[in-house]
């Protein structure tokens, strides 16, 4: 049963959660997707990657964050059947990249080549799906996680060119 | 060309005639040969070449001449090496947080001890090429080219080392492949390579000593273009015949004299800007000049997570244990991350550098530049003010004398923390002043520690209870009694009139006459903006809120921005504010960061903030939430799940703004399974909402012990709308589910 008192100018309600079962019938205002003051998420309206967004953390701003660019751009960007397989050199120079910044890009230390590959493109994947990246210090264990299915079409991928 | 064969065919007899004269007397004296023949003019030999006597003088000139140019050439580099040393000891002080390396010392050796070398031997030293314009390439020794003449013209050879110092900074080669360039020709490229390496170590002082008596050594301004002779160059006995482009001043120290973004105040607000500049201009080059020495850190730990750590190294370390387990430091990025502000221009793909303990002085807004402490001048396109603030003082504590200032904190940055944390293990009582956000949480801390540290805490403050302006007067009675239970003596209603210092102990009189005895005080009573900079850059400054006035876009000038504590800006929802909390410069810095590079978007996502009072009590708010507005709150029964411990356990993050603004996926992760509550007294505010009314509008929401719902009250604040019922709108917030 709900209660309700008034102590001065403020006043508390206590309820129940029988009170609160029933749907609520405040108004809100609907949201315009369009609308250039509100934050963006990581794909802005007109399908440009949006640099900005929090949850990429600080991978477009810090030292690799040319490559990362680059790399990414090419991926979202892709017609190809296998998304991103031309771009196999942009993720190799942000690889390197990242590799020279091991503070800040912690790399997998198991299954060097495949891993670093794997989670090269599964940094780059991750955004995609909009999941968010936690601050870099955390991003390849965090991400690494959450693609394995398309990490692992492109790390066979990433092995054939490599054998080949 | 031809002079030169002419010369050539000259010298040749006379080299045959003077070795054929010192042999001969070398025979007859017996003594090893030397380069100079003092026996020259003795041998009268009837028999000698013709024209003899003439020729042995020319040939005495020629050689004369080529020891006063060995000999100037060591002058030359000696004198280099005095400034070079002042330049370095300055920029080592400045830039102390750099780990050094044995490296760079073993090369310095190598080059001071060639250097004494020179001295002795009159070599002559081959000439380099003067071009210190030439494309940057660190191999010294191409540079020069390395013919080394018989007669070497009485030119000055400009010191190597600076040319090469010259293409230092201009070069994105890695020290390591410098290091055997390094090793090959000291005296050239010892010092070059040491610049560009990120860890430096100071010269021996012992071994440039020696050197450092023989000249005056006029400390160096940093000066803009290599391409500039030093004006400190002293008069040379003989004429410089080729310019000194780029002499002995040494752009290790060099600041950039021009940066296209900088940013003033290394925190958090600065931070932002530079990882949104970054973002949004490919190859942004951004500079920080921060007074601190250190880089940019968070602040909400300091007050809350360090002091919960187990590590006992913590205060070195300062990473915390995130309530997932995870640890992180309070550095947002190692230093690895930021690039040396030298390197700054030439970076290829730009990059974020920091000028750490420069301070600046001065802003000169017409000419598009500042001045820091040391005097150096620095020129931007755009600007961004962060200056954020420095804590209010007591004005009784402050007129009370060195005694009482030396035993009070004023609790800001990591060296507060530190400084405070060693106090609390050292002394019997501590009392905080003020029941802010900042009192009230250092007060939860140090009542933790109380038990195992047999320490006192008192908290002091004139409201009626903690948070006696944020929270409505009810809401703040029961707070008082959690911090209570956290084993904090909590005076309320309480002014201090005045503070003494009698046997070593702090004597508090408050105005009502009580007396507070304690052994060290932490003044928690609020933020100054620091506006220093209002002035010289005829800059506004509010006087309602303080701190500089800027426009909706943060934009205080064309190409000024002012984000984080010290903005006074425009909120289009809430009308003109200034916010002091650390997700607020995170949105302002990002913010102007994207109005630096052309966006031009109002403040409008609005920050929201927190606090914790112990593992117990934690609320999350947004907007104005001021408790002289009237307010509704809503209230369900807590159970154990509603703690902000098991909040961040679901959401996988340890700072709550984080789960907030960067939208981490909740991962599920059991909640505590402690006995849940019993029913307790209908005034039990364990968790619910409180709506912060103006006009009958929502202009602010606490969720209390309510968690991940952010994004709804944004949303409502966002709106504006008059709402008949807040009960309606309390639901949906769903406070009763996890």
């Amino acid at each position: 049963m709900s209660y309700c008192r008034q102590e001065g100018k403020d006043r508390i309600i206590f309820v129940t959660k029988e009170d609160h079962e029933a749907p609520s019938n405040a108004e809100l205002i609907a949201d315009d997707p369009n609308d250039p003051y509100e934050e963006q998420g990581l794909i802005l309206p007109n399908g440009d990657i949006n640099w900005n967004c929090p949850c990429l953390g600080g991978m477009a701003s810090g030292p690799c964050g040319s490559q990362f660019k680059e790399a990414f751009s090419c991926f979202h960007y892709s017609k190809e059947e296998v998304k991103g397989s031309e771009c196999i050199d942009n993720f190799r120079n942000m690889q390197e990249c990242m590799q020279r910044y091991p503070e800040l890009y912690p790399q997998e230390e198991d299954k060097e080549s495949t891993q670093a590959e794997a989670s090269s493109s599964s940094v780059s994947a991750a955004p995609t799906e909009g999941s968010a990246l936690p601050p870099e210090t955390d991003s390849t264990p965090g991400t690494s996680t959450s693609e394995s299915a398309v990490s692992s079409d492109s790390t066979s991928l990433v092995d054939n060119q490599t054998a080949s | 060309m031809l002079k030169c064969r002419t010369v050539w065919k000259k010298l040749a007899p006379l080299a045959r005639a003077s070795s054929t004269v010192c042999r001969q007397n070398v025979r007859r004296t017996g003594l090893t040969s030397r380069r100079i023949p003092a026996c020259g003019p003795v041998a009268h030999m009837s028999t000698g070449p013709a024209g003899g006597g003439r020729e042995n003088q020319l040939y005495i000139l020629l050689v004369g001449a080529a020891g006063v140019g060995g000999a100037l050439y060591t002058y030359r580099t000696v004198k280099g090496d005095s400034q070079r040393y002042q330049d370095r000891i300055d920029e080592i002080s400045s830039r102390s947080y750099k780990r050094a390396t044995a490296e760079p010392a073993t090369s310095i050796k190598s080059e001071s001890l060639a250097v004494d070398a020179t001295e002795t031997e009159v070599i002559p030293e081959p000439e380099p090429s003067l071009e210190p314009e030439a494309a940057p390439s660190l191999e010294p020794e191409a540079a020069p080219s390395q013919e080394p003449e018989a007669a070497p013209s009485p030119e000055e050879p400009s010191p190597p080392a600076p040319d090469a110092e010259v293409a230092a900074p201009e070069t994105t080669e890695l020290p390591p492949a410098d290091e055997p360039v390094v090793e090959a020709s000291p005296e050239e490229s010892a010092e070059p390579a040491a610049v560009p390496v990120v860890e430096e170590e100071p010269l021996p002082p012992s071994e440039l000593s020696p050197l450092t008596e023989l000249l005056p050594a006029p400390v160096v301004e940093s000066e803009p273009a290599a391409a500039e002779s030093p004006a400190a160059e002293p008069t040379e006995p003989q004429p410089e015949v080729v310019a000194e482009s780029g002499g002995p001043a040494p752009d290790s120290l060099k600041v950039p004299s021009h940066t296209p973004y900088l940013l003033i105040g290394g925190g958090t607000a600065s931070f932002a800007a530079a990882r949104s500049i970054r973002a949004r201009d490919p190859g942004a080059k951004v500079l920080i000049v921060t007074d601190e020495s250190d880089p940019p850190y968070m602040r909400p730990p300091l007050s809350k997570e360090l002091w919960f750590s187990d590590d006992p190294g913590v205060t070195e370390t300062l990473r915390f244990k995130q309530w997932n387990g995870k640890e992180r430091s309070i550095y947002f990025q190692p230093p690895s991350f930021y690039i040396n502000a030298e390197e700054l221009n030439s970076a290829e793909n730009g990059g974020v550098a920091i000028l750490t303990g420069k301070k600046v002085v001065h802003m000169d807004v017409r000419g598009n530049k500042i001045k820091l402490d040391d005097d150096t001048e620095i020129s931007y396109d755009k600007c961004l003010i962060a200056t954020g603030g420095v804590p209010r003082n007591l004005q009784v504590i402050e007129r009370a004398g060195e005694e009482v200032m030396k035993k009070t904190t004023l609790f800001r940055k990591i060296e507060d923390f530190k400084s405070l944390d060693k106090v609390s293990r050292n002394v019997k009582s501590i009392t905080i002043i003020g029941g802010g956000f900042l009192g009230s949480e250092l007060a939860c801390a140090l009542g933790r520690r109380s038990t195992e540290y047999d320490l006192e805490v008192v908290q002091m403050f004139p409201e009626k209870g903690n948070m006696g302006k944020v929270l409505p007067e009810y809401l703040s009675n029961w707070t008082t009694e959690k911090v209570k239970s956290e084993g904090v003596k909590v005076i309320s209603e309480a002014l201090v009139k005045s503070v003494v210092c009698k046997d070593d102990k702090l004597e508090i009189k408050l105005k009502d006459g009580r007396l507070v005895k304690t052994d060290h005080i932490v003044a928690a009573v609020g933020l100054e903006p620091n506006v220093d900079l209002a002035k010289s850059a005829g800059l506004e400054v509010d006087s309602d809120f303080g701190g500089f006035r800027v426009n909706a876009e943060l934009q205080a000038r064309s190409n000024i921005w002012v984000a984080g504590d010290a903005a006074c800006f425009y909120d289009i929802r809430l009308g003109r504010r200034r916010v002091e909390h650390h997700d607020h410069a995170v949105v302002s810095g990002r913010l102007a960061g994207e109005n630096m590079t052309g966006a031009n978007k109002p403040y409008w996502h609005q920050s929201m903030f927190w606090s914790d009072l112990g593992p117990d009590v934690g609320y999350e708010a947004i907007g104005i939430v001021d408790s002289s507005l009237p307010t509704v709150g809503v209230f369900a029964k807590a159970t154990a799940k509603d703690t902000p411990k098991a909040a961040t356990e679901k959401s996988g993050t340890g700072i709550r703004s984080e789960s907030e603004t960067e939208e981490t996926a909740t991962s599920p992760v059991a909640s505590l399974t402690l006995a849940p509550t019993a029913e307790q007294n209908k005034d039990e505010y364990g968790k619910g909402v409180i709506f912060y009314l103006r006009d009958k509008v929502v202009v602010g929401i606490i969720l209390w012990n309510v968690f991940n719902r952010m994004p709804i009250a944004r949303k409502i604040i966002k709106d504006g709308e008059e709402h008949a019922d807040l009960n309606e709108v309390a639901k949906l917030f769903n406070i009763h589910d996890d």
